[in-house]
Formats: structure tokens, C-alpha cells, sequence
């Protein structure tokens, strides 16, 4: 450790530190626009100058390393001058148009002008004008604000592995675009509209709509994906008017998906808003009493193994248990919460969830990838294994996919081959990069639900296990095999046994009059079409979707932002949101519309507040009792069942298609329909 | 202000490929640097672009879809060259004439006529103002800062050549000589050697004079 003095406060730094992160660590703000704690240093704003001890000039803090000793000012009279300079300078060509500035009211430069600058500015020329660019339909620019920070074009080149903003011309033409007019080809681009300083990347979609103090903020959890990123609502009224990330090192970072940040504008349409009643092949609308008085009358006599119940992907794990617990009061066993017939072998946790951990995959010496595009099912999962792989540097991570050969990855990662043979060639050491697993200390292999979605998804999972088990990978200290999730409820389902019981149906089963009577909870992407059409299908959900077109009841019930939810991210993490906002119109929260209806049948349910629920929660899976999640290796190195299908060699499929369009959610939002166009099916967007 | 943009629509050609006097130079140029190291030839291949497109079309600029040659070239990302290419006024990102005449302007040029130089290359092209090609589409007219060739003020540089010592008369003379397809031999205009004394030797005039002693 390196001591250093920043104005008399005495700190312990790690050496190689920066005069900036001294500063910090004793506690004084230092102003900054292009330093970044998660890019590279650029060193280019000068707006962290400080005093050194024995320096003759200011020095750029971000950049300046600490030695033993030092002393660092940064309250005297040259630096208070030498920032009100530098912010001058920064003014100089920075349009005077806060007003209208999407960014007002939390924008750095402001900010800081407010807390650094001088009152008044002294330049009398013409300012610089720069013309916008285009970067797609999610961030929109006003380039005349830029103050050429940089931090987007280290953010996309560095986090987001999609080399495309860049810096052209020089001097005074310094422009910051991507010289090609094309859409930022990434899945993490809203990301620039956080860390740009200034206004000039603002969000497209949120344009003109709200100023940062009018809005309400809740802390929640993005259920777009499976990595459980810590989001905050903001909110004003009855509505979120958007979703930014909340820091969260070991989860996100501070980054989120496009796909959770821009869907906000999917939660006001196409909303069930009141209970409908299938009424001679039309919906009509209804009360609560008419709705639950009509599936109660069609569910007299039915016996349980008749009546069967699919959880969706967004479900929280309140809503699941309470249709699990009335399932059973209904005495029935079909119940399942794999809506894309995902194979796992649910006896031990450790058979269904990411191990190593998002955190472990900074510690991680090699890494395969089976049967899964990690980029487009968990983009801020994806951020963080290129983390890793830069950290690395050349070769110091290796990285191995098996199917998926088009996906660019945005990290080197050699493509094995495309099926399941190409695992067993591995497993059999007949690949060069069996060794590489084999040398590795800690390797990780992570499987995706292009594998476990397929019929012999069991036998993969075991393959991976197995091949784990063999490399060395599952130790007391280290656990490497990793299932990646796409669905956001899917881990806290299997938590609570959502799957068929005894002679229970899955999904599969409850398909083609598998069943009489199906409870669909926000189920819509499971072929819908296959319900026979004799039978009675309720959907209680929040959006009109595949599941409400083929429903004979609707229950209205409640978004991720409209109701306090636990949900379980992909390593099993236990992670809690909070309402932001409330139900439109009838809807209610998932786990009281189930709680009220399992009265009407006379199966009470037994619980009536929350509290009660959660208790109930814990007792049927102790996770959800448990504050903190940890990093844990196993001794046990027992083998997940390999299931009844032998392993067959076709190629393995990626199971997202669309990026933008994965759920009912985002069906309903106008901008991920726009990225659809845009991104996945630019030929049909030309040809209109 | 000036905004850079890519070339105008319809002159931006929709292909190119390294030819083979090209490759060669490439072959030259890699060589000089590890595989791994190899964006590094960023800037001389823009050269090789630049070099190519005036040998082939008869108008040395660098065209998007060449820089993206270039990146696939050197595994790097088209951006990263695009950045470099606009960075060096030396690239031209847009189609110039087939004589590029470069004036330099900066202190010791513009105090030793200069401005002769820019009178007589605007009146003998039809060119109003910098920045400007001719008609006949020949000469492309720009102003660039010190050329390093103080001692042979003022300096005109036509595409690689450096023409010094100039005077109006004499750019007049140079700039029909290229009309006809000539290419005088490049350097002083006066007929001194390199940057030698006007007129002859200064010092050491004297044959007598003593040789140097030991090995100074």
C-alpha cells in the first residue's frame, strides 16, 4: 500500500493507483467528465486537475499515478482557478440550450459549472456547430453539446466489444460518429446515454418527456433476461417513464440490456386492464365475481389430474408459489414453469444454476460455451466475460463455443463445431482444446437453453457436467458449470418446484387435451395454437398476448413494476423489487388474484399478507430466506440423471431469434418493434 | 465551418481492391511489423490506397470503401482507420485533380512570396479559392502549413514533389509544364543544389584553405 496525504487526510492506496482514486478514497470530490471507473483512462477533460507536491503545474488526477509520500491538494487557489479555466474552455462551444436539454437537471457539466465554473462567460465569437449523427433508434444525439470526453467511444469499443464510434477529423472539427450513418450494432448501446456526461447522447424513445426531479424513484429488477439486473423506475404518476440501472458490482456493474431499458414504453399498452369472459367465441368484459364464478363452475367435477397450470417467464416467485400451492389444493400435478420444455435435473440447485457466479467469471482461466449466445440472452452477462477476456490479454482466456458459428460474441471465441459430437469429441480429448480445459485451474463451461431445450437437453447437461467434473472444473473451491437462464423466473420456479409432480404433464403433456383446464400465469411463448381446443384455458397476465387471444378468461394481473416480487437471477441469486407504479384499472397483484380465487373454491390458500407469503416462501425453499448469495464450489461431484433420450447429433439452435421481441412485454413496446426493424429485419424495413 | 463528410453521392465507388503493384508495396510494408502488431501499417497503406487511386483513376484520394479494405486488412475496426484517415490532412477523403498542388503559406514561405505563388496557381488552373478543383479537372488547389522546407522558400508541393525557390513566373511555367504532361525535375526552381547559398558557395571558397584537423 502507498500512503498518501490529500489535503492533510492521510490514505492507504493500492499502488499503481491514481491521484483521482486517492482523492477518493479520502473522501474529497473531484470533478471529472471523461474519467471513468469502468473505461480505460483518457485523461483529455482536465477537469480533474489537482495540486502534487513538488509538481510546478496542476496535474490531471485521473491519470497520475500515486507514490509514496505524495501529497495531493485540492482546495487551493490554483486548482479552484485551473478548474474554472478548464470549464470555460469546455463552455466555449457548449450551446447555451439547458432548457431544452433532456439532460437538465442531471447532467455533470451543469453540475459542475453550478459547483466549479465561473459565473459568467467572457467569449464573444461564433460558437462551433456539429452536425447530428445517426446511431439508431435508442440514443439520440445532439452533437453541438458534445464535449468530446471520449467515454462513448471507449464504452462501445471497451464494454461493449462493437468498435464503431470513433473520433474523425481533429483540432476544432473533432467529431464523435460512427463516419457510416448505420445503427450501433449493440445490445448494451442505451448504456451510452448514461455515461455521456453532457447531452448530447440522450434516450431517443424518453425524448422531451420528463424532467429528472419530477420522477419517483424504485428500486426493482429487470426480469428481461435471466441476469437480474438491478434497474431503477422512474416514474411520474401513474406510469414509469424509464428504467436506468442501479450499480450493482456483482450483477451488472452498472450497465443494463437494451431490451430492459427500453421496454418501459410496453407498459401502458396493450394491458389487461379488467377480467374478460369468453362468451360464444367472444371476450367480453366482466366483473372479478363473474370471472372466478365462471371458472369455478367450469372446474366443478373436473378432477386434478384434468387441471394444469403453466408459469410464463417474467413471474415472480410470490405469484408461482401461490399458483403452485393452489394447483395442489386443486389436487392436481401438472404444473410447470418451462414454458420452452428446458430439461433440468432439479435435485440439487447446483444441476440448474450459474455457478461460478457472474463476479466468478473474473477469475475464470478458460471458458466453453455450449449451445448458447450469451450476447443476445444475457447481454450484461456477455459484458462481463469480455471483461474478463480483455483483462486476460492475449490468450490469458480462452474462450470455445459450441454452436452458434455466425454470433459474433464481441470476444475471440473459437467455434468447435455445432453439436453435440463436437462435445463428446471434446470430452474424448480428441480437440485441442480439451488441453486447454485441462490446463486450466479454474475453467468454467456454461450451457445454454440451445442445448437444454432439446429433447436430449438432459443428456447435454450431464455431457457438460460430466466434462466439467473431468477438466476439474467442479472443486470444493470451485464450482464451473453453469447453466445461463433466459427466463427471469425460471431458477426461482425450480426453486419451488414448479415442475409435474408424480405422474404429473409438463408442458408438452398439457398441450393437445393433455388437459381440461389450463392456468396460464403470464404463459405466452409456448405454442398456444397446440391448447385443444376443448380445453378451458384461464390466462391471468398483464399484456394481450398468444396466451390472452386463445384464453377463456381473463384475469387481469400485474407488470414487474406494479407489484413488490422476488425474483431469482441465473446464478440463484434472491433479489427483491419494489412497486413503482400502481395497476392499471381491475389488475391485481398475481399472488392475491390466486389467494382470492382459491376461496372461491374453498381452498383457501394460507396466507393473507405478504409477510405471510414470504414465510411460506422461505419454508418451501430455504434460498428464499437467505439474504446474501455466495460464490460456492461443491465436493460433490455426483452427476446431474441424464434423462431418458439418448444425445441425438443435430447441430445446436439458438432459442432467441429476435432479441427485441422475446416476451409479451416487449411485443407491446413501439421502440423494440422500431429495433426489430431496424436491427433483426432490416430487408423488410427497406423494402416498405 | 468545415464539416467532414464522406465524399459526395455518386463519386464514392462502390468497390475496391488492392491491385497487384500494390500488394506488392503491402508485402514491403508488413514485413516491418509483427502479425500481431500489424495495425500499425495503417498509415502506409492509406498511402498504398492513396497511391493506387491516382495511378489507376488519375485522382489520388482515399474512398470509404478503400479505408474498409484497409481495416479488413489489418484486422482492425473500419473506425479506427476512418479516425486516422481524417486525422492527416496528407489523406484527401474526397476525389481531387489529378495534380495536387499543395501552397505553403506559413511564415517564412509567405514572407518570400507566397502569395506570388497562390496569385500565379489560381491564375494559371481557372481556380478561385483553396480547396478548389479546376474544371478541366487537373489541379486541385490547397493551402498547407509549413511544408519543412524554409531554406527554399517559398515551396509548392505537387502531389510528392517539392518545387522551392518559386516565384510567379516560374509556378506559371511549372503548372503549364504539368498541363503538358511534364514532369520537371522536383527541388529549387533556381538551379541551386538542395540548400545551398544562392548563387554559389559562401565559405571555403579559399583552395588553400587548411583540411580539417583530426577527426573533428
Amino acid at each position: 500500500m502507498v500512503k498518501v496525504t490529500v489535503d492533510g487526510i492521510s490514505v492507504e492506496v493500492a499502488p499503481g493507483s491514481s491521484a483521482l482514486q486517492a482523492c477518493e478514497a479520502a473522501g474529497k470530490e473531484i470533478p471529472r467528465f471523461c474519467y471513468h471507473e469502468r473505461l480505460s483512462v483518457a485523461g483529455n477533460c482536465r477537469m480533474c486537475l489537482v495540486e502534487v507536491s513538488g509538481g510546478r503545474k496542476p496535474v490531471a488526477s485521473c491519470g497520475f499515478p500515486v507514490n509514496d509520500g505524495m501529497q495531493i491538494f485540492t482546495d487551493t487557489e490554483v486548482v479552484r482557478r485551473a478548474r474554472r479555466a478548464v470549464m470555460e474552455f469546455l463552455l466555449i462551444n457548449h450551446p447555451l440550450d439547458c432548457p431544452i436539454c433532456d439532460q437538465g437537471g442531471e447532467c455533470d457539466l451543469q453540475d459542475q459549472a453550478f459547483g466549479y465554473g465561473a459565473d459568467h462567460s467572457r467569449y464573444r465569437e461564433n460558437k462551433r456547430a456539429v452536425t447530428d449523427k445517426y446511431l439508431g433508434p435508442l440514443v439520440k444525439t445532439v452533437m453541438t453539446r458534445c464535449i468530446q470526453c471520449t467515454r462513448c467511444i471507449r464504452f462501445s469499443t471497451e464494454i461493449a466489444g462493437v468498435p464503431e464510434l470513433g473520433g474523425i477529423s481533429r483540432g476544432e472539427n473533432l467529431e464523435i460518429t460512427n463516419y457510416v450513418e448505420k445503427a450501433l450494432t449493440s445490445e448494451l448501446s442505451g448504456n451510452l446515454i448514461d455515461i455521456c456526461p453532457v447531452g448530447a447522447l440522450t434516450s431517443q424513445p424518453y425524448a422531451f418527456t420528463a424532467r429528472s426531479w419530477e420522477l419517483k424513484r424504485t428500486d426493482s429488477i429487470d426480469v428481461c433476461d435471466a441476469v437480474g439486473t438491478n434497474i431503477v423506475m422512474h416514474a411520474r404518476g401513474a406510469s414509469v417513464l424509464r428504467i436506468v440501472p442501479r450499480i450493482n458490482d456483482e450483477v451488472n456493474e452498472e450497465w443494463l440490456s437494451d431490451k430492459g431499458r427500453f421496454v418501459v414504453d410496453g407498459f401502458r399498452r396493450r394491458r389487461l386492464d379488467r377480467p374478460w369472459i369468453r362468451v360464444d367465441g367472444r371476450l367480453q368484459p366482466a366483473s372479478w365475481q363473474d370471472a372466478f364464478a365462471t371458472i369455478a363452475t367450469r372446474l366443478k367435477g373436473v378432477p386434478g389430474e384434468r387441471i394444469g397450470a403453466i408459469a410464463g417467464d417474467m413471474c415472480d416467485a410470490e405469484s408461482m408459489l401461490a399458483l403452485k400451492d393452489l394447483m395442489e389444493a386443486l389436487g392436481s400435478a401438472n404444473i410447470d414453469c418451462r414454458q420452452d420444455g428446458a430439461k433440468y435435473d432439479t435435485s440439487r440447485r447446483d444441476f440448474y444454476t450459474f455457478n461460478t457466479g457472474i463476479t466468478g467469471i473474473e477469475e475464470a482461466d478458460a471458458l466453453l460455451i455450449v449451445g448458447s449466445v450469451p450476447r443476445q440472452e444475457a447481454p450484461v452477462l456477455n459484458a462481463r466475460i469480455r471483461k474478463r477476456y480483455l483483462a486476460a490479454g492475449r490468450g490469458g482466456f480462452p474462450i470455445a463455443m459450441i454452436g452458434a458459428p455466425n454470433a459474433d460474441p464481441t470476444y475471440a471465441a473459437e467455434v468447435l463445431g455445432e453439436g453435440p459430437d463436437t462435445l463428446a469429441a471434446l470430452a474424448a480429448g480428441k480437440l485441442p482444446f480439451a488441453d486447454v480445459l485441462a490446463k486450466a485451474k479454474k475453467p468454467m463451461i456454461i450451457v445454454g437453453h440451445g442445448a437444454l431445450t432439446r429433447p436430449d437437453g438432459q443428456a447435454i447437461a450431464r455431457a457438460c457436467w460430466d466434462l466439467a467434473a473431468q477438466v476439474g472444473a467442479i472443486t470444493p473451491e470451485w464450482h464451473g458449470f453453469n447453466v445461463l437462464h433466459t427466463a427471469a423466473s425460471r431458477v426461482a420456479g425450480l426453486d419451488l418446484g414448479l415442475v409435474p409432480g408424480p405422474k404429473g404433464r409438463d408442458v408438452a403433456g398439457m398441450l393437445r387435451g393433455g388437459v381440461d383446464v389450463l392456468w396460464l400465469l403470464g404463459a405466452d411463448e409456448f405454442p398456444t395454437d397446440q391448447i385443444a381446443p376443448e380445453t378451458f384455458v384461464v390466462y391471468q397476465g398483464h399484456h394481450g398476448d398468444a396466451g390472452a387471444a386463445r384464453a377463456d378468461v381473463i384475469l387481469p394481473g400485474t407488470l414487474y413494476a406494479e407489484k413488490p416480487g422476488t425474483y431469482t437471477n441465473t446464478e440463484g441469486r434472491v433479489q427483491e423489487a419494489f412497486r413503482a407504479v400502481m395497476p392499471p384499472g381491475d389488475a391485481r397483484e398475481d399472488w392475491r388474484i390466486l389467494r382470492a380465487f382459491s376461496e372461491v373454491v374453498g381452498h383457501k390458500l394460507p396466507y393473507d399478507t405478504l409477510e405471510a407469503l414470504r414465510a411460506r416462501m422461505a419454508q418451501a425453499s430455504p434460498v428464499f430466506g437467505q439474504v446474501e448469495w455466495s460464490r460456492h464450489g461443491t465436493s460433490d461431484t455426483t452427476a446431474p440423471q441424464a434423462g431418458k433420450v439418448a444425445v441425438s447429433n443435430a447441430p445446436f439452435r439458438p432459442v432467441i431469434t429476435n432479441y427485441y421481441l422475446t416476451h409479451a412485454v416487449c411485443r407491446a413496446s413501439p421502440t423494440m418493434e422500431t429495433c426489430s426493424g431496424v436491427y433483426v429485419h432490416p430487408a423488410i424495413e427497406a423494402a416498405e | 465551418m468545415s464539416v467532414q463528410s464522406d465524399a459526395p453521392q455518386g463519386v464514392e465507388p462502390t468497390h475496391f481492391a488492392f491491385d497487384e503493384e500494390s500488394e506488392r508495396q503491402i508485402a514491403a510494408i508488413l514485413a516491418k511489423y509483427p502479425p500481431e502488431r500489424k495495425a500499425s501499417g495503417t498509415l502506409p497503406l492509406l498511402y498504398v490506397v492513396q497511391d493506387q487511386m491516382g495511378r489507376t483513376t488519375g485522382s489520388a484520394w482515399v474512398p470509404r470503401v478503400a479505408m474498409d479494405v484497409v481495416a479488413a486488412r489489418l484486422e482492425v475496426a473500419p473506425i479506427r482507420v476512418y479516425e486516422v484517415a481524417t486525422f492527416y490532412f496528407m489523406f484527401n477523403t474526397k476525389p481531387i485533380g489529378r495534380y495536387h498542388l499543395q501552397v505553403c503559406t506559413t511564415t517564412s514561405c509567405w514572407l518570400r512570396g507566397s502569395d506570388d505563388v497562390t496569385a500565379a496557381c489560381k491564375a494559371a488552373t481557372g481556380i478561385s479559392n483553396f480547396g478548389e478543383t479546376s474544371k478541366d479537372g487537373l489541379f486541385t488547389l490547397t493551402e498547407v502549413e509549413c511544408l519543412g522546407a524554409c531554406a527554399n522558400a517559398p515551396v509548392l508541393q505537387v502531389d510528392n514533389d517539392y518545387y522551392e525557390d518559386l516565384d510567379g513566373p516560374r509556378t506559371h511555367e511549372l503548372i503549364e509544364a504539368l498541363r503538358r504532361g511534364e514532369r520537371p525535375p522536383a527541388g529549387s526552381t533556381t538551379g541551386r543544389m538542395d540548400s545551398a547559398p544562392a548563387g554559389g558557395r559562401k565559405v571555403l571558397v579559399d583552395d588553400a584553405a587548411p583540411k580539417p584537423q583530426g577527426q573533428g
